[in-house]
């Protein structure tokens, strides 16, 4: 019998893995800065939640009879970018935990790569926040800033501190941790002091947000580096720009709103910009492609619908952080936007 | 909509939406073209266009001349077969022909006699000027003259006039975006003098005043060469200037070349769905067809031979030939120095929309762009995997037409047809973009033709059952008369015959 | 008194523009009312075999739509037909127990047919045409491979040919590829669970 194979004979040489790698290549600024950041404790992270989503992934797909798709690195991002969100110091077992959640509830219970609706990531990083949310709040200074006492260059004890938490050390937390600048303004606000009066208590400058010497997830503080992985993905087309630009565009402009209204209650655009988990989300969870729409009409909806919900949740909701929810919530809606934006096809009315 | 259009419009930077940029493997746009020898056997296929199917006229045994009218169409959107040599009709066969399918058609088969004499389809007419349109359509439709740019739709039926939609610009389409192919280019380096004159020729048919020949930019020469002849003609022919005839560069962007993409790039309107290029004004001839009309117009020559590529990974020689049609592939091959097919692959067209083709033994048609010999292992490992759609929407993103080819794959494979449908499948010209950017290697055009085969498969069902079912009630319609007029005679009868029986015991 | 012809007048008003637009409505989305059995004869083939057991594809339709016969009965319909009137009927598919067959016509030896005009009578679709005395010949367009003209030629000079396969008729199968068979089989294994 004749097989039928149909034209184009010709294929632009484009591979998920090639997507993949080009995306961890663009997260690459990102993890050396968490490195610089937090030291070998954030290699012992990034290992720990790489291997264990590949080592989950592998299982999932022998249980299931499934031909592996270890090679192509859909995984290791999915760890990769779970570990960037992680505080530096949640244990051991929280990661492992979370990487397991990540590929077993995230991705493989709804069919695997390319069927999940949620970005596996995010998914398994809310419900570990949710789950633990002291660990998931407490935010190690970084290694500038850190009392002497922890090196966070240094193996051994970077190790304990992985495996044995701060106690094994004879530390408390109190004096490792740091509240990042939105957790701060949010307590500070509550208080009724003014916003500007909370960043000048806290230090607060621009510049250590812009390059990351901050409190933080290990890969969200330094906006610098995931600027440059996310312009690294748009010059290689990995991503389209319309997510990135509309989301940030949106949280820009809602607190520039806010701000000229009442300066005291909201805070600045460009802290809200530079704060929290805005950025690694707008260039790298919300344009996930298979958790986001298909159309560019659909980006500009989505990008528009996370910019608010973002800004929304950190203003008035209980969460001083709200990237990640809005990220999620506006994934539930991806089917409804691929639903109605269809771009009006050549030659129809 | 408005806000939407203007959006396409900052987006679509070459003129139209989507696109790709194709390795182009242009090897043979320095070649000149060359004339491919004569064959021993001619095979012409019945059908070498869209429609309906011509009717042999020829008997076996028979001896024809070259241009002869061979095969006689029948209905209104058909081009009639015309015999490429002086010989006799030897076989009249089912014989493999150019087409996914593998399967073969009727053929006639032609023994050349080696003297090629030809028969014209009509008197020369050097003084086209002063002929009726109705004239010249006619010779076209008597050439057997179809597009040549592959898809063989009857050319004459494009050239009619329409009242309501006047045609005000002729596109001459010398873009030839498919990657491979060059013969296009050739011909409008070789024959710029003809290719103006072609033109005239085809503003006079409809009538129009603008006249556009479109090239890629990556044929400066082409597009050189066609502005000289234009300069020239403009120098030449004073009382003409009412005609406005240019050459338009267009960004080298994969399907430029697309009819109705190419209308959008140079018009800035779309054709309406299901309507032709022609209800918006504009005439679209591949640079094949206007040097095949213009030898129908003046020359009466039938349309028996046409240009080629010759190329492909595998064969030593590629080449762009002058091929008489019923040329077999085998031979054309032979001149470019490939005679063992082990191993190798040929496509029928360029890579982007041609077929893959199972054997060497099919003919040179009227379709026929191009004949690439391609290393088998090669282009089949790209088909081997397939993987689940990521939803990195490139295919959305690339596509000329504006759909949404993963949704569309999907519901096909799932046999949801009739949601395929919803979301314009009908509308995919299946020009391949998509599949050739998808990083999941998903074959996307080949979803499409099953759902659009299916599709046309459940209609054709579903209209077969109608009408089994309109003759079955009428026959059921029929029985029930013929039974109750039996009844009524029967019972007439005996009311006839009763009398007779109570008179007999009467009596 | 002037504001309560002001309120009739609006609430008359509004009213009247209530019933145009139910009115309107009703003429835009009027739905022909088509009885069961109509909907279900639309759906079988109509080759009017009378394999399901009935005396052709319209008693059998009335049999499901009165809910006398299962769904599953239509050989040369298939399980596509069948799944359609599972649908429509609201009721969990069955499994079609015969295959059906290649497409099939017949065709009449004509030097050996006697003109009897039997398999004329025999034909529930008129595709057959022929005078008494003269030979008989098939409409191949108009048959529906039925068998039922087989039976009743007393010479036995009509046989059932395999439809040829034309290139026009050709469609693409789907893609040869893992992926797309694998969902072949998983829809085939969910439509007969
Ligand atoms: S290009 Fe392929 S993987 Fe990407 S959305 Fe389209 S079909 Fe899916
Ligand atoms: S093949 Fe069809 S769906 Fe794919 S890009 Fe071309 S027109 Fe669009
Ligand atoms: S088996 Fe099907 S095709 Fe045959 S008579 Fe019954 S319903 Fe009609
Ligand atoms: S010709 Fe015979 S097989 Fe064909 S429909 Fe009529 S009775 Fe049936």
């Amino acid at each position: 019998m004749m097989i039928h194979i149909s034209p184009p004979h010709q294929h632009g040489g484009d591979s998920i893995r090639a997507t993949m790698l080009s995306v961890m290549i663009a997260l690459l600024p990102a993890t050396l800065c968490a490195v610089w950041l937090f030291g070998w404790l954030a290699v012992w992270q990034i290992m720990t939640c790489m291997g264990v989503c590949m080592l989950g992934e592998w299982v999932a797909l022998r249980m299931m009879a499934r031909p592996s798709r270890l090679s192509d690195g859909s995984a290791a991002l999915t760890g990769l970018l779970l570990a960037l969100t992680l505080p530096a110091l949640v244990p051991w077992w929280m990661t492992v935990c979370g990487s397991l959640f990540a590929i077993i509830l995230g991705k493989q219970l709804y069919g695997g790569l390319g069927y999940n609706p949620f970005n596996p990531a995010l998914s398994a990083r809310v419900i570990l926040l949710i789950s633990f949310p002291l660990a998931m709040t407490s935010w190690l200074l970084p290694a500038a800033t850190m009392p002497a006492a922890v090196d966070l260059y240094d193996v051994t004890t970077t190790l304990t501190l992985f495996f044995g938490g701060v106690e094994s050390l004879g530390l408390t937390l109190d004096g490792m941790t740091a509240a990042t600048p939105l957790g701060y303004i949010k307590t500070d606000a509550m208080q009724g002091i003014a916003v500007a009066a909370s960043l000048q208590a806290h230090d607060y400058s621009y510049f250590n947000a812009f390059v990351g010497n901050e409190g933080g997830s290990l890969g969200e503080t330094s906006a610098l580096a995931l600027l440059i992985g996310g312009i690294l993905m748009l010059a290689r087309g990995t991503i389209r720009w319309h997510i990135p630009v509309t989301y940030i565009a949106t949280v820009a402009v809602l607190a520039a709103i806010f701000h000229a209204v009442d300066a005291d209650r909201f805070a600045p655009p460009l802290f809200h910009v530079l704060a929290g988990g805005l950025l690694l989300c707008a260039f790298f969870m919300a344009t996930d492609p298979v958790s986001s729409p298909m159309t560019v009409q659909g980006h500009i909806v989505f990008g528009i619908g996370c910019g608010l919900l973002t800004w929304v949740i950190r203003t008035w909701g209980g969460y001083p952080e709200g990237a990640m929810f809005a990220v999620l919530l506006m994934n539930c809606t991806v089917p409804l936007i691929d639903q109605y934006c269809r771009p009006r096809v050549y030659g129809h009315r | 909509m408005k806000l939407l259009d203007v959006w396409h419009k900052l987006r679509g930077a070459s003129g139209f939406d989507g696109g790709v940029v194709l390795d182009m493997h242009k090897q043979t746009a320095a070649s000149p073209i060359v004339d491919c020898p004569l064959p021993s056997v001619l095979i012409h296929p019945l059908k070498q266009h869209i429609g309906a199917s011509c009717k042999s006229l020829v008997h076996v045994g028979d001896t024809v001349l070259r241009g002869q009218k061979i095969g006689k169409s029948q209905g209104y959107i058909s081009a009639p077969v015309h015999a490429g040599t002086s010989g006799r009709v030897v076989r009249i066969e089912e014989h493999t022909v150019p087409h996914p399918s593998g399967l073969g058609m009727p053929c006639i088969f032609i023994e050349a006699d080696g003297e090629d004499r030809a028969v014209a389809v009509g008197p020369k007419l050097h003084h086209w000027s002063m002929e009726e349109p109705a004239v010249l359509r006619e010779r076209v439709r008597l050439a057997g003259i179809t597009g040549l740019g592959g898809a063989g739709f009857p050319t004459y039926v494009k050239l009619l006039k329409d009242q309501r939609s006047p045609i005000h610009t002729v596109i001459i389409n010398g873009i030839e975006c498919e990657p491979w192919l060059t013969h296009d280019h050739r011909m409008l380096c070789e024959q710029s003098d003809t290719m103006v004159q072609g033109l005239m020729l085809l503003l006079h048919m409809v009538g129009a005043k603008r006249g556009v020949i479109a090239i890629e930019d990556n044929k400066p020469d082409a597009i050189a060469a066609m502005q000289e002849a234009i300069e020239a003609w403009y120098a030449a022919s004073e009382h003409q200037k009412a005609l406005k005839l240019s050459v338009q560069a267009l960004p080298t962007r994969y399907p430029q070349g697309s009819e109705k993409q190419l209308i959008q790039a140079i018009t800035g309107h779309e054709v309406p769905a299901g309507k032709l290029p022609m209800h918006i004004g504009v005439l679209c001839q591949n640079v094949g067809s206007t040097y095949a009309i213009y030898q129908a117009v003046t020359h009466g020559h039938a349309l028996t031979e046409r240009v080629i590529t010759v190329s492909g990974d595998a064969l030593p020689k590629p080449a762009n030939m002058r091929v008489r049609l019923g040329t077999p592939m085998r031979f054309v091959f032979a001149q470019c120095g490939l005679e063992v097919f082990d191993d190798i692959q040929i496509i029928h067209g360029g890579p982007m929309m041609g077929e893959r083709l199972k054997n060497a033994e099919a003919p040179v048609v009227k379709a026929t762009t191009g004949l690439l010999a391609m290393q088998r292992d090669v282009l089949l490992a790209e088909h081997q995997v397939e993987e689940p759609c990521i939803r990195c929407g490139h295919c959305s993103d690339v596509c000329p037409v504006r759909l949404v080819p993963n949704l569309m794959a999907d519901f096909s494979r799932q046999g949801d047809f009739e949601k395929a449908e919803e979301y314009q499948l009908f509308d995919c010209i299946e020009c391949g973009c998509c599949s050739n950017v998808c990083p999941s290697h998903i074959p996307l055009v080949h979803y499409f033709r099953y759902g659009k085969g299916q599709l046309a498969q459940i209609r054709k069902e579903k209209s077969f059952a109608e009408a089994s079912r309109q003759r079955s009630e009428q026959r059921a319609g029929r029985m029930e008369q013929e039974k109750s007029e039996k009844a009524a005679r029967r019972s007439r009868v005996r009311a006839q015959a009763k009398p007779a029986v109570t008179e007999d015991k009467d009596a | 008194m002037e504001s309560i012809i002001y309120a009739v007048l609006a609430l008359g008003g509004l009213a009247l523009l209530a019933g145009i637009t139910l009115a309107i409505a009703t003429r835009v989305f009027h739905v022909e009312g088509n009885p069961i059995a109509d909907q279900v004869d639309a759906l079988l083939p109509q080759t009017q075999c009378g394999q399901c057991g009935y005396p052709g594809c319209r008693p059998y339709a009335d049999a499901v739509a009165g809910d006398e016969a299962e769904v599953n009965h239509c050989v040369p319909g298939g399980e596509r037909t069948m799944l359609a009137i599972a649908e429509l009927m609201g009721v969990e598919p069955k499994e079609v127990e015969e295959e059906a067959t290649q497409p099939m016509v017949a065709f009449v030896r004509e030097d050996e047919c006697i003109g009897c005009t039997l398999c004329i009578k025999a034909c529930p679709v008129d595709a057959i045409i022929g005078a008494p005395k003269h030979y008989h010949t098939v409409i191949a367009d108009h048959c529906t491979g039925c068998n039922l003209c087989l039976e009743p030629c007393p010479v036995d000079c009509i046989d059932m040919l395999i439809k040829p396969e034309l290139l026009e008729h050709w469609s693409w199968p789907l893609p040869n590829t893992q992926r797309a068979q694998q969902g072949r089989e998983r829809r085939s294994q969910h439509e007969a669970a």
